[in-house]
């Protein structure tokens, strides 16, 4: 099988039994990365000098361990110490951090050697990467297709094999809906579970740092690296991190699995729902037990995420105002000219349509209507995930209503766009984890499932996910791109 | 229903953008219909619900003030738009 296609366990193995060099290893994904990229557009930055000085170092000290030697991409929202981290905005188009991100510099340490930066919609706000300010990045599986967003150049780059993993956040699906697009493994830990220090805020209650992979042994390797407290991140929280390979034992009997029924209505493709049954079907066929549950308030969860996102992206976004770093305008005449100007030069159209719907819904005679109503309905949505999980593992769903839609579609009406949303806000308004791992194919393109799981229980889905695995080939199944 | 081009122009105003006549009209639109949609949450009975800001029961965080080495002053200030004497320069303010 050829490196791209490998996984993060496959390739350890090769570099550990001198296969290959790391140096190797690097060449090989650069040269894959650049017969690509000119269909794929996944990269903002590569980072080939820097990368394959750092596999001759790992080569001479010639120590093979976890991830030493594997190559990774970032999506280009965390900072990288050095290397231009733009957010796929103008407004940070030369920006250079002067510190690394936790999550990324952990990756680091443990060896691993990052490619470059990946495109995303601009400060993760967009379901389709087109809202990148530099260019659309295209679905592997079908080039006229988007890759899903925001977290899209990290699903593509996944799926296309340029590389072996990738980080990216996830505020309301960023990471999931991208997955299912891209058919991989994509998960957003419970909030607090991974460091965010380091990574540019968009909505800081919602946000979390997440992984993209090929299979799920990997994807716990990774969380393994990158989860646990950080005392640069005070949201980062002090509980233990579990080895999570060790509930990779292909075992199912027992466990009660929830489908919520609202997930199977609210617009989902026919094909979709149906993919997504054949799955729960597989998992009762494992000996799991599944039932159908309501969670009444869902149809609430996006109309509450679409003030509440917005109004805290607003307040974070106030920080880019051309003073210290970023984009200015130099004809302005006095200061408040000088932060408008900058600011309507340097943001896309849905970061300013974010930052006024926020500001709108914080301001002066709406606050109570809209931002605390909303912030009361969060508390519902998340009261509706215990009562199911006092009985329950997990949760099943389709990952988004639809796959992966075509470049353009929807890029008219707002709110058609944020619709794709719909089925992954819910987990971020309550903080759980969740999963999307590919489960089938709809008219060739690729379908995810999602799993939710309890706060701080990565683990179970980690469990029913790898069982799922064993008992499927869905997680084999790659894009035919016409490239070598 | 759209806002008006005035309230527009005062959220503009608060959230420190300045909008061309266009992107102005298409906001009111916009956001008139974004806010229409989540309207759909007036309808539900919220009386003495608890408004959810945080899902995790972490209030202040404090560590102890102890001098660690940071970012380096000539690398923060190779990123500014317009320095004079080590200073960020800006347009005048008042």
């Amino acid at each position: 099988m050829e490196l791209h296609q490998l996984t993060i366990h496959e390739l350890h193995d090769k570099l550990a039994d001198r296969e290959i060099s790391a140096e190797e290893l690097a060449s090989s994904f650069f040269s894959r990365i650049n017969a690509l990229e000119p269909k794929l557009r996944a990269f903002l930055t590569i980072t080939e000098e820097k990368a394959l000085k750092q596999a001759r170092e790992v080569d001479k000290a010639g120590k093979y361990e976890g991830l030493t030697g594997i190559p990774f991409g970032l999506k280009d929202i965390f900072c990288t110490r050095g290397v231009r981290t733009t957010c796929a905005s103008k407004i940070l188009e030369n920006f250079v951090p002067t510190y690394d991100s936790t999550a990324g510099r952990r990756l680091e340490e443990q060896g691993g050697i990052l490619l470059g930066k990946l495109n995303m919609d601009e400060f993760a706000m967009g379901s389709s990467t087109e809202q990148s300010a530099f260019q659309s990045t295209c679905n592997p599986w079908d080039l006229e297709r988007v890759p899903g967003g925001s977290s899209g150049g990290s699903a593509a780059a996944v799926a296309a094999g340029e590389v072996p993993f990738a980080l990216g956040t996830d505020t309301g699906g960023s990471i999931r809906q991208p997955a299912s697009y891209c058919g991989v493994v994509g998960l957003k830990p419970t909030y607090g579970r991974v460091s965010r220090w380091g990574v540019i805020a968009f909505a800081s209650s919602l946000d979390q740092v997440g992984v993209f992979s090929r299979d799920i042994r990997d994807c716990a390797l990774v969380l393994n690296i990158i989860a646990g407290k950080d005392p640069l991140d005070s949201t980062s929280v002090n509980l233990e991190v579990p080895d999570y390979t060790s509930f990779l034992d292909g075992e199912v009997r027992g466990m009660k699995i929830a489908y919520p029924r609202e997930y199977f209505q609210q617009g989902v493709d026919e094909q979709i729902k149906t993919t997504v049954m054949q799955a729960l079907r597989k998992f009762e066929a494992m000996g799991a037990i599944i039932d159908e549950v309501s969670l009444p308030h869902s149809e609430y969860a996006l109309p509450a995420y679409y003030l509440v996102a917005p109004a805290e992206a607003s307040a974070n976004l106030a920080r880019f105002d051309g003073v210290r770093y970023g984009l200015r305008d130099f004809e302005a005449q006095n200061v408040v000219d000088m932060y408008s100007q900058s600011r309507s030069q340097g943001f896309g159209n849905e970061v300013k349509r974010r930052i006024m719907l926020g500001t709108y819904a914080l301001s002066s005679g709406y606050y109570d209507a809209y931002y605390l109503k909303a912030l009361k309905v969060r508390r519902l949505i998340a009261n509706d995930f215990d009562k199911v999980f006092a009985d329950f593992d997990l949760i099943v769903s389709p990952t988004a209503p639809t796959p992966a839609f075509k470049l353009g579609e929807q890029t008219g009406d707002p709110l058609t766009l944020y619709m794709n949303d719909i089925l992954t806000v819910p987990v971020n308004m309550a903080g759980l984890p969740g999963m999307s791992l590919p489960c089938g194919l709809v008219n060739g393109l690729p379908v995810g499932m999602q799993l939710i799981g309890k706060a701080f229980d990565e683990g179970t889905l980690f469990k029913a996910a790898y069982a799922f695995e064993q008992n499927t080939d869905y997680h084999k199944m790659r894009p035919v791109l016409g490239v070598k | 229903m759209a806002l008006t081009i005035g309230e527009v122009e005062h959220v503009a105003l608060l959230a420190r953008l300045a909008l061309s006549a266009e992107e102005k009209h298409t906001f009111a639109e916009q956001l008139g219909s974004i806010l229409e949609y989540a309207d759909k949450l007036t309808g539900l009975d919220t009386e003495g619900i608890e408004p959810l800001v945080n899902i995790l029961p972490v209030f202040n965080v404090l560590r102890d003030d102890e001098v660690k080495p940071g970012s380096l002053r000539e690398e923060i200030l190779s990123n500014a738009p317009l320095l004079e004497e080590e200073q960020y320069k800006v347009p005048k303010i008042i």
